[in-house]
């Protein structure tokens, strides 16, 4: 593969970079780095390290190097050298211009989407190299602007937007208000200790994406589901500071999330169209696994429709093609149901390829959207492929069953002047279930 | 424990009210709330477009509301909502709305003896607590964590006092959010603020607070421990109210530490939910002893007993002599009591409860759609539509249960023997 690298052809400006950076010293970093690289991270660290050839294979799996006419600087391997490698080689001491130029490549240039561990011959996962960078810029403070401001949003009121506890009340009941002008005894359940599904959201929805809180409303209150969300802090099943580096609060929002559930005493955790499936936050808080089940939305709403529970009225007239987000898939293989419900509720279906599991990446994801306008271009440019794939498809639609993707798709079809519309799949079902109560209360 | 002496002990069975026929009623029903002496069951009912009211053992109070939520019994049986009437919202108590309303409010919380009720409020774009109808004097651009002393005379809640602009990541650092006891802000900001704790006379605060992006200690009226730690969680006071306890993480690991100095010598991958016995002379908490292995640690020491899922809900029996938790193990619950857990697992499991004499535990429990009570792991071989937290009489001899049962709530006196 070609040794030298290019840079990329802009400089971009970012407060959380520029400023974090200047406040650094040698010293400083040389400490810290020797402090993040102790113990288990060393280990896997160092056993990556030694595995890699250098053999570049996965460099035609990440969408950045395809986007960018295979240009090697957006390659794994070389997004690796010029920040973990060139950190170990030199052991910490680096300068303050290096780690902004590292946080810039691991929160911008990587959407941690797993596809090229599945091209390298050994399975390195570039995407755990790349968090431990992203932990590293964390804990010297050299941070994007607008995902520390995330971070700090989740420090505050768990979750991503700064959405204070009566703001997330009021959101919840007027959403119930809304839809019971189409299903007269619709509830929004809130704190319904027992119940069986607690349905956690990402901020997003009470944000600017709320009538999706209501059409879900519809969806359960159809099936019958024993269902409630909560009014405390611990609604958002995002945890975007795991993308950040910082656990401590990575960590915190999800025992505030759990223990919500537990404080419901409710059986599962519903998690809304979102691909934070990463379970991260809880294996460091010691929980091996989720210590209350989780259902993702694709399967919940599978099962409805395989058990009965929601029946089809009509199906959506327009084609359709599907993304399929990377850690639905990758991680959880959640694709077949994905499938099932579009055959079921749309009359023609467009595969996007490739797909399933090689799906290229929105480039939106593991925090890269959240960065801000400042790297928005960047994004743009990484998506080109994921621009061509929408476009070969020839359908207006494109259905994304998470909220990163929803946003970065909308991004890609926007700057590529794509003409495509982005549905949730809870979208597609609202409009096209049999709603066996509908009331009209006028 | 304070006001079960005056309750009725009667051993029998009492249908209070015949909840199955309010459907047919009302237009709909929401999930009931029972009081804690078990003679009142409440739920929100809608009578009419933009109507609501509150059903308490068949009757509606007196005023409707444009809408209702949160309906809770106190510990003194008063029945509180949140509601609202043309756009404003404010706390109704047994029907009587306060005179004071506000643009939210949200969060109702009861002193421990049921006489104080304390909510949160925002009112012009601004946050504050009421208190028994009145409000603090200062608000704040954001509150949380609203608390109350164990006297019921003290609220506090973490308040943002700096207001800062979105994005503005420096100005978050310098620390924007305090603790605010009887509304009046500590004098100096934080990073972040969480996890309020009155001390058990009600004269001190503590708080977990993070100083800077990467430090975070306890805070007593505002003063610090001396040393800092990569994480903290939520301290609790001492009963004789000299001491704090906090779960601090040292080298990636937890241990427990009492004003600011460790206290255990054992580490561990996770501890949290800290208690103290109420003579004070024991600390028992939550701990993962290794990763994914759940336990109880009593002074530093683990059970032999592990659960693979959770463990939550601890609680001290009355002499200090046991301990007693919820737990899950592949996905089943039980209760777990001093190192043993109970044979038979459930769908889910709520708080254990000890009788007075510190002799029996009781829980409620949920298998598939019903509830039943287990006393010392012996099902009561009924199955309730809805249930709630069983009681122990003062002499520990009989139970309460409060239960729906063919759509009828009946309160029911059991002597324990009958279980």
């Amino acid at each position: 593969m070609a040794q030298s690298v290019k840079k990329p052809e802009k400089k971009f400006v970012d407060i959380g970079l520029d400023e974090g950076a200047a406040r650094l010293t040698t010293d400083m970093i040389q400490q810290v780095i020797s402090r993040v690289l102790k113990g288990e991270t060393s280990a896997y660290l160092k056993a990556y390290v030694d595995t890699c050839v250098s053999c570049g294979l996965c460099s035609e799996a990440c969408h950045y190097y395809l986007s960018h006419d295979k240009d090697p600087y957006y390659a794994p391997v070389v997004k690796v050298k010029q920040t973990i490698w060139e950190i170990l080689k030199k052991k910490g001491k680096v300068s303050p211009e290096f780690i902004k130029k590292a946080s810039e490549i691991a929160q911008t240039e990587c959407d941690l989407c797993r596809r090229c561990a599945m091209y390298c011959p050994f399975g390195i996962d570039v995407a755990d190299i790349i968090l431990i960078v992203r932990w590293i810029c964390y804990m010297l403070g050299v941070t994007p602007q607008y995902i520390q401001d995330i971070a700090n949003s989740y420090s505050v009121t768990m979750n991503q937007m700064w959405i204070k506890e009566d703001e997330w009340i009021n959101s919840l009941q007027q959403q119930e208000d809304e839809a019971q002008n189409e299903i007269a005894t619709l509830r929004i359940p809130i704190e319904k200790e027992g119940a069986d599904i607690m349905y956690s959201v990402i901020s997003p929805r009470p944000e600017f994406r709320a009538q999706f809180i209501y059409k879900t409303a519809v969806i359960m209150d159809t099936a019958g589901v024993n269902w409630t969300m909560p009014a405390t802090p611990g609604p958002d099943n995002s945890d975007m500071t795991m993308y950040t580096g910082d656990n401590e609060i990575m960590g915190r929002v999800k025992k505030t999330h759990f223990e919500t559930a537990m404080r419901l005493k409710v059986k599962k955790i519903l998690m809304s169209e979102c691909d934070s499936i990463y379970d991260v936050g809880n294996k460091w808080l010691g929980w091996k696994w989720y210590p209350i089940e989780i259902v993702n939305s694709i399967e919940f709403y599978y099962e409805l429709l395989r058990d009965g529970k929601i029946s089809i009225a009509k199906k959506f007239e327009e084609p359709v093609t599907l993304h399929d987000p990377c850690n639905v898939d990758k991680g959880s293989a959640l694709y077949k149901m994905a499938r099932y419900l579009i055959n079921a509720t749309c009359k023609e279906f467009v595969e996007m390829h490739p797909n399933r599991e090689h799906s290229y990446c929105c480039c939106a994801g593991a925090g890269v959207i959240n960065c801000g306008p400042h790297w928005k271009m960047k994004q743009m440019h990484g998506s080109k492929i994921k621009a061509r794939q929408l476009a070969a498809t020839h359908v207006e639609t494109v259905i994304a069953p998470c909220h990163s993707c929803y946003g970065g798709l909308e991004d890609v079809i926007r700057h590529y002047k794509l003409g495509m519309n982005v549905r949730f799949l809870s979208d597609i079902l609202y409009e096209c279930i049999e709603k066996p109560r509908v009331v009209i209360d006028v | 424990m304070l006001y079960s002496n005056c309750w009725n002990w009667e051993t029998g069975t009492r249908l209070v009210a015949n909840t199955g026929n309010w459907k047919a009623k009302f237009e709909w029903v929401e999930e009931p709330n029972v009081s804690p002496d078990g003679e009142k069951i409440a739920a929100i009912v809608k009578i009419g477009k933009g109507e609501f009211n509150v059903c308490v053992n068949g009757k509606i109070w007196g005023n409707h509301f444009d809408r209702i939520w949160h309906t809770r019994f106190g510990p003194a049986g008063r029945l509180t909502a949140l509601v609202s009437q043309k756009g404003k919202w404010t706390v109704a108590v047994d029907g009587n709305a306060w005179k004071n309303s506000f643009d939210y409010v949200w969060n109702t919380i009861f002193s421990p003896n049921g006489e104080n009720i304390a909510a949160t409020i925002r009112q012009d774009s601004q946050y504050g607590v009421v208190v028994n109808d009145e409000s603090w004097e200062k608000m704040f651009y954001d509150i949380n964590n609203l608390t109350i002393s164990p006297d019921g005379k003290r609220t506090a809640a973490v308040v943002q006092t700096v207001a800062f602009r979105k994005g503005d990541i420096f100005k978050f650092q310098e620390g924007c959010y305090t603790a605010a006891p009887d509304g009046k802000a500590w004098d100096r900001n934080f990073v972040n603020v969480w996890g309020l704790a009155f001390s058990p006379n009600s004269k001190k605060l503590a708080a977990e607070v993070r100083t800077s992006l990467y430090d975070y200690t306890v805070a007593v009226d505002g003063a610090l421990w001396q040393d800092t730690f990569s994480c903290v969680w939520a301290p609790v006071f001492s009963p004789d109210n000299k001491a704090v306890a906090a779960p601090v993480r040292v080298a990636d690991k937890w241990t427990l530490a009492e004003n600011g100095k460790q206290t255990w010598d054992r580490k561990f991958f996770q501890l949290w939910g800290q208690i103290y016995s109420p003579d004070g002379s024991k600390l028992a908490a939550i701990v993962a002893p290794k990763f994914g292995k759940w336990t109880i640690a009593v002074d530093g020491h683990p059970w032999i007993t592990t659960f693979s899922d959770l463990i939550t809900d601890v609680v001290f029996s009355p002499d200090g002599n046991s301990v007693a938790a919820a737990g899950r193990d592949k996905g089943r619950w039980t209760i777990v009591v001093d190192d043993q857990s109970w044979k038979d697992t459930y769908d889910m499991a709520w708080q254990p409860v000890f009788s007075p004499d510190s002799r029996n535990v009781a829980a409620k429990v949920g298998k598939k759609e019903y509830y039943t009570i287990v006393i010392n792991g012996k099902p009561w071989k009924h199955y309730c539509e809805a249930l709630w937290n069983p009681v122990f009489s003062p002499n520990g001899n009989k139970v309460l249960i409060r239960a729906i049962e063919n759509g009828k709530y009946y309160r029911r006196v059991l002597p324990i023997t009958k279980i």
